[in-house]
């Protein structure tokens, strides 16, 4: 019990300074993955989603900055580090794969020349070896022809070819942990299904953790081991994905889950939230959801609820479950 | 009992995608077409949500832009409440187009920045001339209530709006001209869950209260599931399989239709065997010859290359498909 998960957020808190006062973008939120686990984030646009995937990998945009807490790569701090060892980190012990494979293949280089680089970046080996190997990890990610494709351009490849050349890429340094951004957002569902198998299967067998990042409720389903849910760049919610898709807790996540169409049960109406997340320049006092909560009460509108446990792995900020906590002790 | 909104029948749309003259003249190239709509036909009735899916490239898009005519077919006809669209002119067609309307996918994009709301509402209002003077703002108002939203909003600019206000707004211009059918092309899939189930709520509500038919583009299977009566199912400009919204989730007939919900992400967890998906969308330009599906399909058979199958009735539709002449799929 006393080694580290792999990675640790301890009170993370990201700020933009702006002319008119400070914006809070990420407030105090904490989580662990551990080894060999796919964590899922999720939360509508504007919660915050990508800022913590940035954050943790060193390339908040500024004026962006972490103005709190701490970020723990197997015990060791890396939130603090320069940016030379910090880069060391990333791609070789963090990979990425961002939501538009376009942008983060370099149009101007072959396929093989951006994967040779990436190893020999970060692996020791000559160039005959680095190719060996990327041409291997194409294949891997089901690129037909890998050892002729690797010399084509990223524009000869279509856009889910393309998504499987950024995992390759991002699996190159046999990193300890993958976050992945929207990987499947540009991409047709029957696409969709493969990169998500594709991603899942690979990581699983080099043992590496993943932290995924999307606003699809479906992709978390079928991936994540647990989900963690984000409101206006607070965590609502944490647990494994079964419990909390099936037996939501947080006010939030349940409205989240009835607004979600599916395939299989058909009422006239969806559940709706009514209202919007607040902006960051007006998130209310308390709870940040006390204004769209139907459970509202005086205290969600003065103190804001930490995550309080629930059984052994989950945790809710909610004020409704320490009542209940307390109730059970008293009575 | 059939009362039949819109016809579409032998729709098909080319683009010419070739290369300048010159070019084609210096490397001895062939003129090129992109087929996006090959030869569709449906029927949509009073009051009912038809919807067509597919994956990007499949067209449906083409076929709404040709439907409120955006875009001129290359061949076949569509007939709007019985009379030919795109063979009127001038007032009759006026006339006509007042009765549709479209709803588009990006609402930071459909709206004119530069106008107030009350301005980007009033201007159907006054075009067709539905009302005149101090009561187009009280149309205006009325509308913007209808839509879930203030009356005191017609002052504002778009900006003002968040995504999903936006397309309350794009709502309620669609049904300024009081039309009878609105095309709605991915309403809501440029917004988050939450907000597509206000807006999905709110297009239910608007049907149930002005008699309205939708016809429903998506790519996203559980939207189309949610809102629509009759789903087609588009693979490369053509339509493979029409059924109504119930037989198509439990009884797929198109090996297609089977692969598209497959590939949905299941939220309930039932831990179900899917089979893996193959393969990628075919360039248009190239279209497999005979099905285009036949590279993709787990049941392709030697005449699948050949021949292009014709649509066959099915139990509450039809499908394109050479399986089914002789029995239905295993």
């Amino acid at each position: 019990m006393t080694t580290p998960p792999l990675l640790s957020v301890r009170d993370l808190v990201v700020e933009f300074p702006t002319r008119r006062g400070t914006l809070r973008a990420i407030d105090k939120v904490s989580f662990d993955i551990a080894e060999g686990e796919v964590l899922g984030m999720v939360g509508e646009s504007g919660a915050g989603k990508s800022l913590i995937g940035a954050a943790i990998i060193g390339l908040l945009e500024p004026p962006g900055r972490i103005a709190g807490g701490e970020i723990l790569l197997r015990g060791e701090r890396i939130d603090s580090l320069a940016a030379e060892p910090m880069r060391r980190i990333r791609g070789k012990r963090i990979g990425m794969v961002f939501q538009d494979p376009l942008t983060s293949l370099n149009p101007l280089y072959t396929v093989a020349e951006q994967l040779i680089e990436t190893i020999r970046t970060h692996i020791d080996c000559n160039d005959r070896e680095a190719r060996e190997r990327a041409v291997a990890l194409l294949d891997r990610v089901g690129i037909p022809a890998a050892a002729r494709r690797i010399n084509d351009y990223p524009h000869h490849f279509s856009g889910g070819m393309r998504q499987r050349v950024v995992i390759a890429l991002a699996l190159a340094a046999e990193p300890e942990l993958v976050i992945a951004d929207e990987p499947t957002t540009a991409l047709d569902v029957s696409v969709q299904a493969q990169i998500i198998d594709v991603l899942k299967e690979i990581c699983a067998e080099r043992g590496a953790s993943v932290m995924l990042i999307t606003h699809d409720m479906g992709v978390i389903a079928e991936t994540a081991d647990r989900v963690a849910v984000l409101y206006a760049g607070r965590l609502a919610e944490i647990g494994p994905v079964r419990d909390v898709i099936q037996h939501a807790e947080h006010p939030y996540t349940q409205g989240l889950m009835g607004s979600i169409p599916t395939l299989t049960q058909t009422s006239s109406r969806l559940v709706q939230i009514p209202g919007s997340m607040p902006r960051l320049d007006a998130i209310p006092q308390g709870c940040a959801f006390n204004p769209r909560c139907p459970h509202a009460m005086e205290r969600c509108r003065r103190d804001r609820p930490g995550l309080l446990p629930r059984g052994a792995d989950r945790e809710v900020a909610c004020w409704l479950y320490e009542a209940a906590e307390e109730e059970v002790r008293h009575g | 009992m059939a009362d039949t909104v819109l016809q579409v029948a032998g729709l098909t749309r080319y683009f010419d995608v070739s290369k300048p003259w010159l070019n084609r003249v210096l490397e001895r190239e062939e003129r090129q077409f992109l087929t996006a709509v090959d030869d569709a036909s449906f029927e949509i009735e009073r009051g009912e949500t038809f919807a067509l899916v597919g994956e990007s490239g499949s067209g449906k898009s083409t076929i709404a832009k040709m439907i409120v005519g955006l875009l001129a077919p290359s061949r076949g006809t569509i007939a709007f409440d019985g009379e030919p669209m795109h063979i009127q002119q001038g007032a009759a067609m006026r006339n006509l187009r007042r009765r549709f309307q479209m709803i588009f996918q990006d609402p930071f994009a459909s709206l004119n920045p530069r106008w107030r709301v009350g301005e980007i509402i009033a201007e159907p209002i006054r075009t067709f001339g539905i009302a005149s003077g101090a009561e187009v703002e009280r149309e205006v108002a009325r509308l913007l209530e209808v839509v879930g939203l203030s009356a005191t909003d017609a002052g504002k600019f778009p900006h003002e709006f968040s995504g999903g206000q936006r397309q309350r707004i794009a709502i309620a211009r669609a049904l300024s001209s009081k039309p009878e059918f609105i095309v709605c092309d991915e309403p809501t899939s440029a917004l988050d869950v939450s907000v597509q189930a206000q807006i999905l709520n709110l297009m239910r509500d608007l049907q149930d209260e002005f008699g309205l038919t939708y016809l429903l583009i998506s790519h996203d299977l559980s939207v189309v599931r949610h809102m629509a009566n009759r789903i087609g199912v588009l693979y490369l400009g053509r339509l493979v399989e029409i059924a109504d919204s119930k037989r198509l989730f439990t009884d797929p007939q198109h090996p297609y239709t089977r692969m598209l919900l497959d590939a949905v992400p299941d939220l309930a967890l039932s831990g179900r065997r899917r089979t893996p998906v193959t393969g990628e969308i075919p360039n248009p330009i190239n279209p497999p010859s005979g099905c285009a599906f036949h590279p993709r399909c787990p049941h392709v058979m030697e005449r699948c290359k050949r021949e292009i199958p014709l649509s066959r009735p099915t139990a509450t539709g039809t499908a394109a498909c050479h399986l089914l002449e002789d029995a239905p799929v295993a």
